[in-house]
């Protein structure tokens, strides 16, 4: 077992810890938090994994319209959801 | 920014490695280019818990390391002109100048749409496998694997490794043809090892054929599935539905470049000539961009182009029988996983197919044209720009994939809006 450093970072203002290199979307998952609401309303979260389906859009460091499956963690990033 | 490169290479997995290393060792000046944070691509996608296999290091170390090669990760193309790429990284715009540009912008997955799909805790097969890949917590969680073709064992191996209970992999191609694809792989060895590796790792997890997945069931998240297998209708309980009905290439790039295209079934593929020409003279395609065919055809056509785009034919040359076999193999793929009718009979009339913009099936009836109904429903016209709706639609019948504009992907004001380095008249037609 590799030892795995870890980055701590804050997604809707709640700390979560994941390993270096985890994608946002994993941080939010870990939370057990839903992504975003569609245009109707439903709740959704990541469909394809790989930054094609855009279903898993959420603010990073103030930049809204972020593919969470795209953007590697940092220590002390924040992370909207729901918007 | 504003940068030359005897050759640049869109896309950093098996094809785009293979590409800008080739180029390399003719002394060529390279970038290589990919959305992604990491170069792997999605069949060496960089797995956050476990080492790479021997070949990807060796792949990704080779043309990373090299002192000629750029590597520009997070960089997407958001348009083009003749000679020109404009992309984004989270940073800033840039114009990156080319001799000649390789394709390897590679494959996502065809996902199609059924009662439930759009349900959190449903994701595609190989999705779901990236997903794993980047952390995302799969240990102690019931994740059943659905859908066609090999990659459902790989994405089965991947869950397993990462802690999930893989409760089955249903496979909709019947037992029949499954074990015609099985008994043809002993002509590329490599594969067939890789099988066996495959079936050791998920000893006990049971493979299903003739199985479909006809609905996802929840409120707000997945719970149950409900599977159509050759002994009847039963509903599995689970976390994690992982469902992909095999790849399918990625050619908007290629096809705003212009290049041909030909038809595979319902989906367009970039024709090439033996070089990996496209039909513009500056412009290589490589891999499965070009049809899907796997890892190891994805690697010889990479080299193929990195040699041509180069100039270096006699080296590209060399390695057309090795290319032959290996595209021999997505024959038999292509034949073996064809899929069933029941597939193509999943969605309802009030199944949405358009995710981005919530239009169900029955809101496309009565068009006949991609134009129409996006014009009328605003199906396709989301953040995705109709990549999982458009090959949906394509692979149902309905309508075919309409023309590519910029910006290829979402892009901020700020890139689009900075006339020194992109051509704001390429929109506003």
């Amino acid at each position: 077992m590799n030892a795995i450093s870890s980055i701590r970072l804050f997604v809707d203002d709640q700390p979560v810890d994941v390993p270096a290199g985890a994608s946002v979307a994993a941080a939010i998952a870990t939370l057990g938090i839903s992504f975003r609401r569609s245009v109707s309303g439903q709740w959704r979260a990541p469909l394809c994994g790989m930054g094609v389906c855009f279903e898993c859009r959420v603010r990073i460091d103030g930049i809204a319209q972020q593919r969470a499956c795209m953007c590697p963690v940092h220590d002390g990033m924040r992370v909207s959801t729901h918007e | 920014m504003n940068e030359y490169y005897d050759v640049l290479v869109v896309g950093a997995g098996p094809a785009g490695l293979a590409a800008a290393q080739a180029a390399t060792s003719h002394g060529a000046r390279v970038g290589l280019i990919d959305a992604q944070a990491t170069a792997g691509g999605q069949v060496w996608r960089h797995d956050v818990r476990h080492a790479a296999p021997s070949l990807a290091r060796r792949s990704i170390g080779g043309a990373l390391t090299h002192s000629r090669v750029d590597w520009l990760a997070r960089t997407q193309v958001v348009a083009v002109e003749t000679g020109s790429l404009f992309v984004e990284d989270p940073r800033r715009g840039s114009r990156l100048d080319y001799g000649a540009l390789v394709l390897a912008t590679g494959a996502r997955e065809l996902l199609l749409p059924f009662p439930g799909w759009t349900l959190p805790g449903v994701t595609g097969a190989g999705g779901l496998q990236a997903l794993a890949k980047q952390g995302w917590p799969l240990a102690g969680r019931r994740v059943l694997i659905a859908g066609s073709g090999p990659l459902l064992l790989a994405a089965a191996a991947t869950a397993k490794r990462h802690g999930a209970t893989v409760l089955g992999i249903y496979e909709q191609a019947g037992a029949d043809a499954v074990r015609r694809f099985a008994g043809s792989l002993w002509r590329w060895p490599a594969k067939a090892i890789q099988a066996a590796l495959l079936r050791g790792q998920l000893a006990g997890v049971p493979y299903r054929c003739g199985s479909v997945v006809r609905r996802a069931l929840g409120d707000s998240t997945l719970r149950t599935v409900e599977l159509e297998g050759p002994h009847g209708i039963e509903q599995v309980p689970c976390d994690q539905l992982a469902i992909g009905y095999g790849l399918l290439p990625n050619v908007e790039l290629a096809q705003l470049l212009g290049c041909e295209l030909r038809w595979e079934g319902a989906h367009p593929q970039v024709s090439t000539d033996i070089w990996q020409q496209t039909n513009i003279d500056t412009v290589y395609a490589a891999g499965e961009v070009c049809g899907i065919g796997g890892r190891d055809s994805a690697r010889v056509e990479g080299a193929i182009a990195g040699h041509a785009a180069a100039g270096a034919r006699s080296a590209a040359m060399a390695l057309q029988p090795r290319r032959r076999h290996a595209r021999a193999f997505a024959e038999a793929l292509r034949t073996r996983f064809a899929l069933d009718a029941r597939v193509y009979a999943l969605a309802t009339p009030d199944t949405l197919i358009c995710r981005c913009e919530d239009v169900a099936l029955s809101d496309m009836d009565g068009y006949t044209d991609t134009r129409s109904a996006k014009l009328a429903t605003r199906c396709g016209m989301g953040a995705c720009q109709g990549r999982i709706c458009g090959a949906a639609l394509a692979e149902l019948g309905r309508f075919s994939g309409g023309g590519q504009r910029p910006p290829l992907f979402p892009a901020r004001l700020s890139t689009l809006g900075d006339t020194d380095f992109f051509p704001l008249a390429t929109i506003e037609e």
